[in-house]
C-alpha cells in the first residue's frame, strides 16, 4: 500500500495505472494469431530452411489479397535466393492453385514443396492429395505456423492507438499549459472544427481545389493554424487584460468559433481538395509510424523542453501557483496569460489540421465534444485544476490511458456506450486520487 | 486551583521532524497561560492536538480527570475546546450571528427561530462587551470586530478552554487593549485561556503562567515576576542574547531614492519621502495608516495617482514592479504566503523568478548556474532546506523570508523596502534578518522598512516617519531622546512632533 501510494504521489505516478491496463489488455486479448504477409513469408522460410537440407522445386501459393500477394513474392524471392526452383508462384483463388497442381502432374515435375498460406493447406484439394492427385502424394505442404499473441499487442493496433489519440494529445499540450495557469479552455473542440474548415476552404477557393501543390496545402494549413492562434489570444486577452473569468471567455470564444465554422462552410463538408492531402492524417513516412503520431511526440517534446528548461515555462508555473506574488516577481502575469491562449488556440489549429488530414475533408461538425475528452485527458494526467501544478508528459499519459482504456473495450466488443460509462468513471478516479494527493491520503480535510 | 485540563508526555512525530517530545501541560480554570517558543517549536502542532485537527502519537489527554481522545475537530468542540486560528473560519457572506451559530442553529424542524438567534447572538456579543450588530455580513466586519465573533462563537458553544494563536497580530494597539481587557474578563468568568504569541510584552502584561517550547520539547516554565523579556527569549532560543537588535556603524551619504507628493486614493495622500545611501528609514503607524499602501506605490504594485519617484536623481516611469525591479528597487512583502512566494514552486524556482533573464540566455535556463547562485546564498544567508528542489511551502516563515532576501540580494537592488520583515518569524531568524538590513545599507544600499513593532523601530532606524490614514504625520531622527511612547503619540495624531519638542524644550 505504501509503495502504491508513493507511486501514485510522484509526478508521472499515472504512467503504472496506463502499464497496469496495457498488462491487463494484453491478458485478455491473447489469441492465436495466424501471420500474414511479409512476416509470414519470414517465418515460413525459416520453417523451410529447417527442414530441408536440400533445396529442391517449389509451389508457392497465396491469396489474392494485399497480404497475400506480398506473401508470395517475398517467399518467392527468397526461396529462389535459397537455391529452389520456383515452379509457379500463385497468388489467387483456390482454383488457381488447383490449376497449377494438375499442370505440374502432367508435366511429371517432381515437385518437393508446396508452400502455402494456411487456408490453402486447409483445402479439401491440398489436404487430400493422396486421392486427388495421386502423382503428387510425395508432396510435402507447409505453411506458416500460427503463434500466440495479444491482438492489444499487434504492433498495427498499438500504433492505431498512437494514431487515434494523436488529435486529442496535441490539444491537451495547451490545455495543460491553460490548467496549469488555473485556467480552462473550452473552445478548444470548437477550434478543431474552425481550423479544419478554414484549412479546406482556403484549399478550395484560392489554392485550386483538388490540384492544389504542396506549397498551397501548407499555406493553408498555416493559415488555419494561424487564424486560430488569433481567436485563442482573443479569449487570452478578455481573460488578461479585462479579468473575464476563463470559463465564461473561452465558452463565448467555442460559440464564435463553431458559428464562423458553419458561416464559412455554409454547414456543409469540403471535400474538394487533393487526394495527397491525407499525408498527415493517414501516411506513414518514418519508420512506419503514422506521421500524426511522429507530429504528436515532436511537439511533446518541444512542450517538456519548454515547460522545464526555459523562462516562459517557469513563468507558466508561477503565474499559476500564485499570480500576485509572481507579479510582484516581476513576472508579466499578462502577457503569460495571452501567449498561454495563444498556445492553446494555436495547438487546437494543428489538431484541427491533423483531423482534416484523416478525414481529408473539413466538417464544421467536427471536434464536437472534444474539449471534454481533452480536459480529462490533462486531468487524468495528473494536472491540478487549482493550477500550479502539472507535467505535460503526464498529460500525454492521461492521453493514452484514455485511448487504451477505449481500444482495449472496442477489442473486447464493449458496447460504445459503456465505453462512455467507464470513461467517466476514470475520470473521477482520476481527480479523486489527485484530491487524496493533495491532503495526504486522508478521506475528508 | 487544580488543573482541569492535563496533557502528559504528548508524543508526534512526522516524517523527518519530532514535532513533540513527550510535552506536558495543564490548565487550570481562570488561568491564563502563555504558550511560547520559537516557529517550529512545536507550538502549533500542540494546538491542533488540543483542537482535534491531528491525533498524538503517544501520550494522554485527561479533561475534568476523564481520558479523552479526540479524532476529530468536533470532538475537542463538544468536550468545550476553542480555538481561535490567525486566519478565522467565519463565512464571509454571512452576517456575524449567522457565524455564530452555523451548524447549531436554535430550529424548529429544519425552520431556523431567526428572532431567537439574533437575540442571543446580541445577548453574548454585549456580554464580551462588543457593539456589532448580529446583522452585519462578515465581509464588512474589521479584522478585530471578525475576531469578536470568532469568541463569541466559542462562547455560543459554551466553550471552556480557549486557545487564541497570535490573536493580536492583525490589531491595532487600541484594539489590543480591549482584547486584554475581554481576556481578563474570560478568565474571571472561569475560562482556561491557552495564549500563543509572539509578542513577549503582552506576555507579561497577560499570563499567569508562561510555556516554553523549543525544538519540539518543554524547556521551562515561567511564573509572575520570572516572566521578563530577557528571561523568557533566552529560553526561547536556548542562549542569552546581548541584544535584540545587531548594532553596526554606518555612514549615511547622498539621497538615492525620493518620492514626491505620492497619492493614491484615500490611502495614500500626498506622502513625500527620501532614503539616503547607507540608511534605514523605518514607516510605522497603526494598522490603517498606510504604509504598505505608500511602499506599494514605490514599486508599481499599485498605479498611483499621482506624484513623482527619483532614483539617484533620475526620474523613473514606475508602472509596474518590472519596472521598479528593473530600476532596482525591491519589496519584500509584509505577507510571504500570499505574496512573497509561489508556495507550489521549490525554493530555488522562487529564487530564480526574478532573476531568470540573467540565468538564462535566449529563455533558455542555465539550470546549473542558477542552483550555483542559490547555493551560494542557502550558505551565505544560512537559509535551513533540506533540498533546493524544496517546495516553498514546507519552509518555517523565518526560511521563508530569507528566500526572498536572497532573490532581491541577486537581483542587485539597490532600494530595499522591507514590509513587517519580522512578522510570524522567530528570536533567531528575526536577529540575522536585522543583520543583513545593517549589512545592505552599510554597502551604500537604501533601505525602508515598514514595522508596527515601536523596539524594532527604535532600535533598526537611522529616522522614522510617522503616518496615519494615509497622511504625514511626522518624523524623527532616531536617538536616545525618541521613545515609543512619542512615536505612539504622533501615530495617534494626538500631539504633533513639533509641539511635543516645544513642550520638551
Amino acid at each position: 500500500m505504501k509503495i502504491l501510494k508513493k507511486l501514485l504521489s510522484s509526478d508521472y505516478g499515472m504512467l503504472g495505472v496506463l502499464v497496469a491496463l496495457c498488462v491487463f489488455f494484453s491478458l485478455i486479448t491473447y489469441e492465436n494469431q495466424q501471420p500474414v504477409g511479409q512476416d509470414a513469408a519470414d517465418r515460413l522460410l525459416g520453417q523451410i530452411q529447417d527442414q530441408f537440407e536440400e533445396p529442391g522445386v517449389v509451389l508457392v501459393a497465396g491469396k489474392n489479397s494485399e497480404d497475400g500477394r506480398e506473401f508470395v513474392s517475398q517467399l518467392e524471392e527468397q526461396l529462389t535466393e535459397g537455391g529452389w526452383k520456383v515452379e509457379a508462384a500463385i497468388a489467387g483463388r483456390p482454383i488457381d492453385l488447383g490449376k497449377a497442381l494438375r499442370e505440374a502432374d502432367d508435366k511429371k515435375l517432381s515437385v518437393t514443396l508446396l508452400a502455402c498460406e494456411q487456408s490453402f493447406a486447409d483445402l479439401p484439394l491440398v489436404a487430400n492429395m493422396k486421392k486427388s492427385i495421386p502423382g503428387l502424394s510425395q508432396i510435402e505442404v507447409v505453411s506458416p505456423e500460427s503463434y500466440g499473441w495479444p491482438n492489444f499487442l499487434k504492433s498495427s493496433n498499438l500504433l492505431n492507438v498512437a494514431n487515434q489519440i494523436a488529435v486529442i494529445a496535441i490539444i491537451a499540450i495547451g490545455m495543460t499549459l491553460v490548467i496549469i495557469t488555473a485556467g480552462i479552455d473550452l473552445s478548444v473542440g470548437s477550434l478543431i472544427a474552425f481550423s479544419a474548415v478554414i484549412c479546406c476552404w482556403v484549399v478550395r477557393e484560392w489554392m485550386g481545389g483538388p490540384d492544389a501543390t504542396v506549397l498551397g496545402m501548407i499555406v493553408a494549413c498555416m493559415l488555419a493554424i494561424g487564424a486560430c492562434g488569433i481567436l485563442g489570444a482573443f479569449s487570452g486577452s478578455m481573460i488578461a487584460y479585462f479579468g473575464v473569468p476563463s470559463f465564461v471567455a473561452s465558452l463565448g470564444m467555442m460559440m464564435v468559433a463553431s458559428g464562423l465554422a458553419y458561416m464559412i462552410s455554409g454547414g456543409l463538408s469540403i471535400y474538394q481538395i487533393p487526394d495527397s492531402f491525407d499525408w498527415l492524417g493517414r501516411g506513414d513516412s518514418f519508420l512506419g509510424i503514422p506521421n500524426a503520431v511522429v507530429l504528436m511526440i515532436l511537439l511533446y517534446l518541444a512542450a517538456h523542453f519548454l515547460m522545464s528548461r526555459t523562462t516562459a515555462g517557469r513563468y507558466v508555473y508561477a503565474v499559476g501557483g500564485n499570480a500576485e506574488a509572481a507579479r510582484l516577481s516581476g513576472v508579466p502575469v499578462k502577457k503569460v496569460l495571452l501567449w498561454v491562449y495563444a498556445c492553446s488556440g494555436v495547438l487546437a489549429g494543428m489538431g484541427g489540421v491533423v483531423m482534416a488530414s484523416q478525414f481529408r475533408s473539413g466538417d464544421p461538425k467536427y471536434g464536437l465534444m472534444y474539449e471534454l475528452y481533452v480536459i480529462a485527458a490533462v486531468v487524468v494526467g495528473g494536472t491540478s485544476l487549482s493550477g500550479g501544478r502539472g507535467k505535460v508528459f503526464g498529460t500525454l499519459i492521461g492521453a493514452f490511458i484514455i485511448a487504451v482504456i477505449q481500444n482495449g473495450m472496442n477489442l473486447t466488443g464493449v458496447q460504445s456506450y459503456t465505453q462512455k460509462v467507464v470513461l467517466g468513471l476514470v475520470l473521477l478516479a482520476a481527480v479523486l486520487l489527485d484530491m487524496l494527493k493533495k491532503r495526504g491520503w486522508k478521506l475528508s480535510s | 486551583m487544580e488543573p482541569f485540563l492535563t496533557l502528559r508526555s504528548i508524543e508526534k512525530r512526522f516524517p523527518g521532524v519530532h514535532a513533540l517530545k513527550s510535552v506536558d501541560f495543564d490548565l487550570s480554570q481562570g488561568e491564563c497561560v502563555a504558550l511560547l517558543g520559537e516557529n517550529g517549536a512545536g507550538k502549533s502542532t500542540l494546538i491542533k492536538i488540543l483542537g482535534g485537527a491531528q491525533s498524538p502519537d503517544r501520550g494522554r489527554v485527561k479533561l475534568d480527570g476523564e481520558e479523552v481522545v479526540f479524532n476529530h475537530p468536533t470532538d475537542s468542540l463538544d468536550a468545550g475546546i476553542a480555538i481561535i486560528y490567525q486566519e478565522f473560519n467565519l463565512v464571509p457572506g454571512l452576517s456575524a450571528g449567522q457565524n455564530m451559530f452555523l451548524g447549531i442553529e436554535p430550529n424548529d424542524y429544519g425552520w431556523i427561530r431567526r428572532g431567537d438567534e439574533i437575540a442571543k447572538a446580541r445577548e453574548i456579543l454585549n456580554r464580551i462587551g462588543s457593539t456589532i450588530d448580529p446583522n452585519t455580513r462578515c465581509d464588512e466586519l474589521t479584522v478585530a470586530e471578525k475576531q469578536m465573533v470568532e469568541i463569541a462563537k466559542a462562547l455560543v458553544r459554551k466553550a471552556r478552554i480557549l486557545i487564541m494563536d497570535e490573536p493580536s497580530a492583525a490589531l491595532t494597539n487600541k484594539e489590543v487593549e480591549r482584547l486584554y481587557e475581554l481576556v481578563d474578563d474570560l478568565k474571571a468568568e472561569g475560562l482556561g485561556i491557552v495564549y500563543v504569541s509572539h509578542r513577549l510584552e503582552e506576555v507579561e502584561r497577560l499570563a499567569d503562567r508562561a510555556v516554553v517550547l523549543r525544538d519540539g520539547a518543554r524547556v521551562g516554565e515561567l511564573q509572575g515576576d520570572e516572566m521578563k523579556r530577557n528571561r523568557i527569549i533566552e529560553l526561547m532560543v536556548g542562549r542569552a542574547m546581548d541584544s535584540e537588535f545587531p548594532t553596526e556603524d554606518r555612514k549615511v551619504g547622498d539621497i538615492r531614492l525620493r518620492a514626491r507628493n505620492l497619492n493614491k486614493g484615500n490611502k495614500v495622500k500626498g506622502i513625500s519621502l527620501e532614503v539616503r545611501a547607507g540608511e534605514i528609514l523605518a514607516l510605522t503607524g497603526l494598522v490603517g495608516a498606510g504604509r504598505t499602501e505608500t511602499v506599494r506605490l514605490l514599486f508599481g504594485a499599485d498605479v498611483r495617482d499621482g506624484g513623482i519617484v527619483e532614483l539617484d536623481g533620475k526620474e523613473l516611469d514606475i508602472q509596474n514592479p518590472r519596472d521598479a525591479i528593473k530600476a532596482g528597487i525591491c519589496l519584500l512583502t509584509e505577507d510571504r504566503k500570499e505574496q512573497g512566494l509561489v508556495l507550489g514552486l521549490s525554493v530555488k524556482e522562487n529564487f530564480g523568478l526574478p532573476n531568470l533573464r540573467a540565468f538564462s540566455t535566449n529563455g533558455l535556463i542555465d539550470r546549473n548556474g542558477e542552483l550555483n547562485r542559490f547555493d551560494h546564498y542557502v550558505k551565505s544567508i544560512s537559509i535551513k532546506i533540506s533540498d533546493p528542489d524544496q517546495l516553498a511551502e514546507k519552509l518555517s516563515g523565518g526560511n521563508q523570508q530569507k528566500v526572498v532576501l536572497a532573490k532581491w540580494l541577486e537581483k542587485n537592488a539597490e532600494i530595499l523596502i522591507f514590509d513587517e520583515p519580522t512578522r510570524g518569524i522567530d528570536v533567531g531568524a528575526k536577529f540575522e534578518i536585522y543583520q543583513w538590513m545593517n549589512r545592505l545599507a552599510k554597502q551604500g544600499k537604501g533601505i525602508i522598512m515598514i514595522s508596527s513593532e515601536l523596539p524594532e523601530v527604535l532600535g533598526m532606524s537611522d529616522r522614522i516617519m510617522v503616518l496615519k490614514e494615509g497622511e504625514f504625520m511626522g518624523e524623527v531622527t532616531n536617538g536616545s531622546d525618541v521613545t515609543q511612547e512619542k512615536l505612539m503619540a504622533m501615530a495617534i495624531g494626538i500631539v504633533d512632533d513639533k509641539e511635543s519638542e516645544n513642550e520638551n524644550s
